[in-house]
């Protein structure tokens, strides 16, 4: 059980998170949504301890995250896995090698350095792409890579450091349709046949509804909406995205993207 | 909601049938020429102030242009000598005699070439160490970055020539001076220039790295090392250039190399040998520079991949 109590975070006098309190049970596919500028890429930053906060606590099975230093808050990092919006990998750093780094808070410095990974890990590393469809990219380099395979190696990287909770900020946001679906669904197999729980922030209100058990809604640093897509009226769709909500809903209204653009044609 | 595109606001008058106000067109040429006149005056301005300062300093360093014209013909016909060997002779007719000295020559030089060599790696792995806590973007402390980076500001800041003259004071006679003096000016160089690269780097992947555990040297290991590497080989291949010039003058001061030589075929008015250890100097300046450059570009080419 993760549990978030009154969690605060400012940027000089804005708060970009502001007295945020949230349980997350495991195993739950949880989606964090709201406009941009809401707070939700801090929130999970602050869950990792990217971020540190002003206020509150992140409690995770009795242990108080946000005290933790050191190697204890290396290894809390490795349980939480992070996925960003811009997949954050090491261009120039072969696809294995990029994934094998998810290995760092449990293999020595000297080893790590020297890059004298185990067979052990080498093969996790490889199982992970393998589910990914990605085994066979595992000696380029990323950058060579498309957004989506990218992304995937992300994913991969997330997968070997057997985390009890995966992060993923915005993870489709730079992504063409095709790779969404990929993408998303590659999260679902993770969160149904791992059990790793997921927290993920998403703009879009239709995949939201579609992927999550559960939904948060931020604005303004608040968490202004928690309970399933279903209960998410267009009325506080409405509050939470306010002029964007006709971007995020029209989809989930079955007046897809080509009728809009027969209609004004 | 659909609502038409209009190119055109609804209303203006097409572009066609465009008619400028005479009035309004008079005011924006006065402003444009007022701001035109300013910009004018701002560049004389500078002209001017420029000026001052050359004629103030030549006058506070006591530059004579009077005195620079009447002893110009002594340079000259040292650049003459130059040409001569002992017995009169012109030195290309004799290049034997002229080269009398070249095994002892070449030693020194292959000893010059040493110094700058050991001094610049020596220099890149300590600039290299100091570097990425000198960058602001990986910091830890405030406090390490000042410290750290006012000790390369003193490393480069003393020149090499000092730092010999002090060591051959320590080590007495001989390159070990040498090699430290351009190893410590060359920390300082190379460790600025190597943390202004670091702080040019994208920081999405050292975001990654530590999200997912990593500990400061890893991250630098993996995020960071990748990024900047083939930057700091160019910077160290400039710098071994540059060292060479360095390394021929630490035998002035008696650091090691063919400076000492040089410097006593000056004083003694050994004018060949003179000529024969500066071309053979700048010849290997030459190659020197041409072979770097070749293996800079080729980086960059590797690079652009
Ligand atoms: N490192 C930072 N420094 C200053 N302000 C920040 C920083 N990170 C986020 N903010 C501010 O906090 C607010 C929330 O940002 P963010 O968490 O990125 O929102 P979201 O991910 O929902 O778009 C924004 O107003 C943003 O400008
Ligand atoms: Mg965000």
């Amino acid at each position: 059980m993760l549990a978030i109590e009154g969690l605060t975070r400012r940027f000089g006098a804005k708060a970009a998170v502001s007295n945020v309190t949230l349980e997350i049970e495991p195993g739950a596919f949880v989606g964090v949504i709201g406009r941009s500028g809401a707070g939700k890429s801090t929130l999970l930053r602050l869950i990792n301890r990217l971020v540190d906060p002003s206020e509150g606590r992140i409690v995770c099975d009795g242990v108080d995250v946000t005290a933790l230093s050191g190697q204890a808050l290396r290894h809390w990092r490795a349980d939480c896995a992070m996925i960003f919006q811009q997949f954050n990998l090491v261009g120039r750093l072969d696809v294995l090698t990029n994934v094998l780094t998810g290995r760092l808070a449990k293999v020595s410095t000297t080893r790590s350095v020297l890059r004298l990974w185990s067979d052990e890990d080498k093969a996790r590393g490889l199982a992970a792409l393998d589910m990914l469809d990605m085994a066979s990219f595992a000696a380029q380099r990323a950058d060579s890579l498309s957004g989506g395979q990218q992304q995937r190696v992300a994913i991969a990287r997330a997968l070997v450091q057997e985390p009890k909770i995966l992060l993923a900020d915005e993870p489709i946001a730079s992504l063409d349709p095709r790779n969404t679906k990929v993408v998303m669904d590659a999260l679902q197999r993770i969160n149904k046949e791992l059990g790793i729980t997921i927290l993920c922030n998403l703009h879009s209100l239709d995949l939201a509804r579609a992927y999550c058990d559960r939904l948060v809604g931020m604005a303004d640093g608040r968490v202004v909406f928690q309970g399933r897509g279903f209960d998410l009226t267009d009325d506080v769709a409405r509050e939470l995205y306010g002029l964007e909500a006709g971007d995020v809903m029209e989809d989930a209204h079955g007046v897809g993207a080509e009728t809009r653009m027969a209609a004004s044609a | 909601m659909v609502r038409p595109v209009f190119l055109v606001q609804p209303g203006a008058a097409p572009l066609s049938s465009f008619s400028p106000n005479p009035q309004r067109i008079d005011a924006l040429k006065g402003a444009y020429a007022d701001a035109i006149a300013a910009r004018r005056n701002r560049m004389i301005l500078g002209i001017l102030v420029f000026a001052l300062v050359i004629v103030t300093s030549g006058w506070m360093a006591e530059v004579n242009l009077a005195k620079l014209a009447a002893r110009i013909g002594n340079f000259t016909s040292y650049i003459e000598r130059l040409a001569f060997l002992d017995n009169g002779a012109f030195v290309l007719t004799d290049i034997r005699e002229w080269y009398w000295g070249i095994t002892h020559w070449m030693r020194l030089l292959i000893e010059t070439l040493m110094i700058a060599y050991v001094g610049t790696i020596v220099g890149a792995v300590l600039g290299f160490a100091l570097c990425f806590p000198a960058a602001r973007n990986l910091t830890r402390s405030a406090l390490e970055m000042a410290v750290v980076r006012r000790f390369l500001e003193f490393c480069r800041t003393v020149p090499e020539i000092v730092f010999a003259l002090i060591f051959v004071v320590a080590f007495g006679l001989g390159p070990l001076p040498g090699v430290l003096a351009i190893a410590i000016h060359t920390t300082g160089a190379l460790g600025k220039l190597f943390s202004e690269v670091v702080e040019n780097i994208d920081m999405k992947p050292v975001d990654g790295i530590v999200a997912s555990g990593g500990n400061r040297v890893q991250v630098i290991r993996f995020a960071v090392v990748p990024q900047v590497l083939s930057n700091f080989f160019s910077y160290t291949l400039l710098r071994f250039e540059i060292n060479v010039r360095g390394a021929a003058i630490m035998g002035f001061v008696g650091a090691g190399g063919i400076g000492q030589d040089l410097l006593e075929s000056v004083r003694k008015f050994y004018y060949s040998d003179v000529s024969a250890i500066l071309i053979l100097l700048i010849v290997t300046v030459f190659v020197i520079d041409m072979a770097t450059e070749r293996a800079r570009h080729a980086l960059i080419g590797r690079e652009a991949h």
